[in-house]
């Protein structure tokens, strides 16, 4: 019966989208298969078409593409410019300058081997992989939706971010009214002193629009005095944080490779608690309610649970000393395919089917419009 | 409802008060029009009403303001936020949310109203204002009336007693300016919210107005009256009411519909004389200054310009009209070459637009933007003069002389940003002028400009048109194109539906008719100043 619970078109719990993404992600921080990693690209690339919306926020996914492509060149360059040669077979016998001692350890030039390229394309295609997961989850979930489910005593926080992201795209706009302004002066609108030029008016407008923007907030009744005295608030914004940072820590220590995992559960399971205390106490005194949140039902479990799943068969395949998460460059070999993490990165891919379709606005009116504002 | 006993406001640094001095009651359930010059403290006025002014300004007020009951001194803006919405002068300015719905469900959250309150608040909002298609759309890309109307939805929500609104219509065409004050009326008559705004555009406003506050500026009294008092006498009025006072109806006529009513005797004295035909003066160049041919422009894969094909000539003032969003500010952005084609033929001073470079560009045409501000980038006005005349190769000193005889006031040491809308856009003017382009583009000039500014400009364009120069200017301003336009070109979605000489295009249209031409109909007549000049032409003769 799953397919009719997810009939109605509906948002997605953004956090659901997170908390999807980041298990793909830490999936890929546990692996330099090459294979396995281009499957990673290829599932949130998979559920991004097939469920990411029409808004300027859902075109991102391209950027962090693009993104993943720059990051991996820029790691091989950097490996051919600094990096030790190791390997047998030399694609380029370079000279190498040998630096004084006080900078021992930095290597420049020298012989460019297949086995260190591989070495740092392999690295390099991980970080891609990690950014292009956090595109994906910023592509899927709206950012200002994911700021609403922001618990009351974060609240001040989340206004400043959504307020700065809607700046975002305003920049874009006034930068190139400021570069139209300057052709119609007649002055070079492109090279070095034409950005200097225009840097003064377009900070200066955004900062303008900033007051206006906190009068607009400030008549609208932004910052009402609640029943909670300013003195609580803070006693919990700081509780809040506190237990944030404590549940930070214990996720890395789970996550990340080598780090003991006694450290971890505990922590993880410490912070959380503070934050639910936190967040108790602030939401019993809040004056702000909410408009429509996003409820937290079945798709949402199986989103995140997608999520979780494929992040733990990586964790535990590298428990279990399961071979073929590291693909060895020395002496380069052809990755192997190990049927755990194949299993969870199939999980991964369900929320393409298993969240719901969106709720479409008129597509056709949406897009006429958009000539005004790019006028 | 509002009450102001002996308010005076002072801003931090300024020597003399904006405001000296105001009593002033308005009772509940009132249509309030402010009215007064650039820069006459009406905006002040506007924004003490909810205490924006002094708490988030700064400065002194003294005396007392009360609002149902509150006194602004001892209540910032965001204790007033249930009482009182106030909708600014450029909506886009503050939305907080990125979509429709969630701008509208905003004011509720942050003064905590129950989940189901909001719900249903929002809907009925929606229906109210007839936003309903639109709202899941994000806020970037909706049209300048929509953007209007989603505003005031925005704070209506909070279902406030008095809603606040900075120029309302300044920025939209005829159209969507009369649904947003349909909207208006409608809050007024059935849920008998007080809304008081200021407005420079008169004629399309001061036939809703129950009564009119009239700020004069420069510490004169504050004075208010019903709209038919208050428009007796009042410096500034829009055309029914200059045609009403010329022909000496009583009472003055606020409305098209009872200025026709008084206009029989009139129209009989005119008929049978000429209406003024429009020449074209001065010496004339007939080879084009600019030409379309079968342009055709696109944004990815709209159409903004579809086919347009039309010529502008030296010694001509050509007004483009249309909705908004209907391809006018593309039009001029492709003329000076900001746009490239995607099919047909534009050339600027026989030349491909794209082809001219940097300062050649500013010599053979120049293009006042929407918001002339952008130009300005200086932080003093005699700065702004140099580094033109340097942009133009031109004399030192060009420049500033050009705004002496545009707009003497101007002082050297002003910054760009202090100067009112209307000087802005004379300085902006001289700028361009500077490097005197034969073609002159405006869009959208008298947005925000008042009455003398308006009729300071229209003196501008005709002497520059006698002078040789070609202008095409966009506008929603029926009124401006009535008085200066020689020839009206009408875009609707990208193609132009009309082109012809002025009387010939606007007398005909519902939308861009003057109201002079709507009061005469059907005799020919545009504006109160031919109407005066046959009159009394026939008394001396």
């Amino acid at each position: 019966m799953i397919g009719s619970l997810h009939v109605i078109p509906r948002w997605l719990h953004p956090a659901a989208w997170w908390i999807w993404a980041l298990g793909l992600a830490a999936a890929a921080s546990r692996t330099t298969n090459p294979l396995l990693l281009l499957l990673i690209i290829s599932v949130a690339a998979l559920v991004v078409t097939a469920r990411k919306p029409d808004a300027p926020w859902g075109r991102s996914f391209m950027f962090f593409l693009r993104l993943g492509v720059a990051v991996i060149v820029i790691r091989v360059l950097v490996q051919v410019v600094f990096g030790a040669a190791f390997g047998t077979t030399v694609l380029l016998p370079l000279p190498g300058v040998t630096l004084p001692s006080w900078l021992a350890g930095v290597r420049l030039g020298g012989d460019i081997t297949f086995e260190s390229l591989l070495m740092a394309f392999y690295d390099g295609l991980r970080l891609a992989t990690i950014l292009i997961c956090v595109g994906a989850a910023n592509s899927l979930a709206s950012p200002s939706r994911l700021l609403k489910s922001v618990p009351a005593a974060l609240y001040e926080f989340g206004v400043s971010v959504v307020v700065a992201m809607t700046f975002t795209p305003q920049l874009v706009i006034d930068v190139d009214r400021v570069r139209t302004a300057r052709r119609l002066r007649g002055r070079p609108t492109t090279g070095i002193r034409a950005i200097a030029g225009s840097a003064m008016p377009v900070f200066e407008g955004a900062l303008e629009k900033s007051v206006t923007l906190a009068a607009a907030m400030d008549s609208r009744g932004y910052g009402r005095r609640g029943a909670l005295s300013a003195k609580k608030r803070r006693t919990n914004s700081a509780l809040l944080l506190l237990g944030l940072v404590a549940a930070c820590i214990g996720a890395y220590a789970l996550i990340a490779a080598g780090s003991p995992v006694a450290l971890g559960l505990p922590m993880l399971i410490l912070g959380v608690s503070i934050c639910l205390v936190s967040i108790t106490l602030s939401a019993r005194a809040a004056v702000r309610t909410r408009y429509r949140p996003d409820p937290w039902a079945l798709p949402e479990n199986l989103v995140a649970g997608a999520g979780v799943l494929v992040a733990m068969s990586f964790a535990s395949a590298a428990w279990l000393l399961i071979s073929g998460l590291d693909t060895p460059s020395n002496p380069p070999t052809w990755p192997a395919l190990p049927l755990l993490p194949l299993a969870g990165l199939m999980i991964a891919a369900t929320p393409a089917i298993t969240a719901p379709p969106l709720p479409q606005p008129t597509l056709a009116s949406a897009r006429r419009n958009e000539i005004e504002v790019a006028a | 409802m509002i009450s102001f006993e002996h308010v005076s406001i002072t801003y931090p640094g300024a020597t003399t008060p904006v405001l000296v001095d105001v009593n002033l009651q308005i009772p509940e359930g009132e249509l309030v029009l402010v009215v007064g010059r650039t820069g006459s403290g009406k905006t002040t006025l506007l924004r003490a009403i909810n205490g924006l002014v002094p708490h988030f300004t700064g400065g002194t007020l003294s005396g007392r303001i009360l609002v149902d009951g509150r006194d602004t001194a001892v209540n910032p803006p965001r204790e007033l936020a249930d009482l009182v919405g106030v909708v600014p002068q450029d909506p886009m300015s503050g939305f907080v949310a990125d979509i429709v719905e969630e701008e509208l469900a905003y004011g509720m959250e942050c003064l905590g109203l129950a989940p189901d309150v909001m719900r249903r608040r929002v809907e009925e909002t929606l229906d109210l204002l007839g936003l309903v298609e639109l709202r899941n759309r994000p806020l970037l890309s909706l049209s300048a009336g929509q953007r209007q109307r989603v505003a005031i939805g925005a704070v209506l929500t909070s279902h406030p007693k008095i809603l606040v609104l900075d120029e309302p219509t300044s920025a939209l065409d005829p159209g969507a300016a009369e649904d947003v004050l349909a909207a208006l009326q409608r809050l007024v008559h059935d849920l008998n919210v007080t809304v008081v705004m200021a407005e420079h555009r008169l004629e399309r406003v001061v036939q809703y107005a129950d009564r009119v506050v009239v700020v004069p500026g420069d510490g004169e009294p504050v004075i208010s009256g019903t709209a038919s008092e208050m428009m007796g006498d009042a410096p500034i009025a829009p055309p029914v009411v200059e045609l009403g006072r010329l022909a000496g109806w009583h009472p003055l006529p606020l409305t098209i519909r009872d200025a026709r009513r008084a206009a029989g005797p009139l129209r009989e004295l005119l008929t049978g004389r000429p209406a003024p035909l429009r020449v074209i003066s001065g010496e004339r160049d007939l080879a084009p200054l600019t030409s379309a041919d079968h342009l055709t422009v696109r944004y990815g894969d709209v159409f903004a310009l579809r086919n347009v094909s039309t010529t502008i000539s030296s010694g001509e003032i050509v007004a483009l009209m249309g909705r908004n969003g209907a391809g006018k500010s593309t039009l001029l952005n492709t003329m000076v070459g900001l746009k490239a084609t995607s099919a047909g033929i534009v050339r600027t001073n026989g030349k491909d637009p794209r082809e001219i470079k940097g300062s050649e560009l500013v010599h053979c045409v120049g293009l006042v933007p929407q918001d002339p501000g952008d130009l300005l980038e200086a932080s003093t006005v005699a700065g702004e003069c140099r580094s033109s005349d340097h942009d133009a190769s031109v004399d030192p000193g060009t420049t500033r002389a050009l705004l002496a005889l545009l707009a003497p006031e101007v002082l050297d040491g002003t910054h760009p940003r202090d100067l009112s809308e209307g000087q802005r856009l004379l300085l902006a003017l001289a700028i361009v002028l500077a490097a005197s382009p034969p073609l002159l583009l405006l869009d959208e000039p008298t947005r925000g400009l008042d009455y003398p500014t308006k009729t300071r400009l229209a003196k501008i364009l005709r002497e520059l048109a006698a002078g040789g120069h070609g202008i095409l200017l966009a506008t929603h301003d029926v009124e401006l194109a009535a008085e200066v336009a020689t020839r009206v070109i009408v875009l609707a979605e990208g193609e132009i539906v009309a082109d012809g000489p002025t009387a010939e295009v606007v007398l005909t249209s519902p939308m861009f008719a003057p109201q002079v031409a709507k009061i005469l109909a059907p005799e020919k007549w545009l504006t109160v100043a031919e109407v005066r000049a046959a009159i009394t032409g026939e008394a001396t003769g």
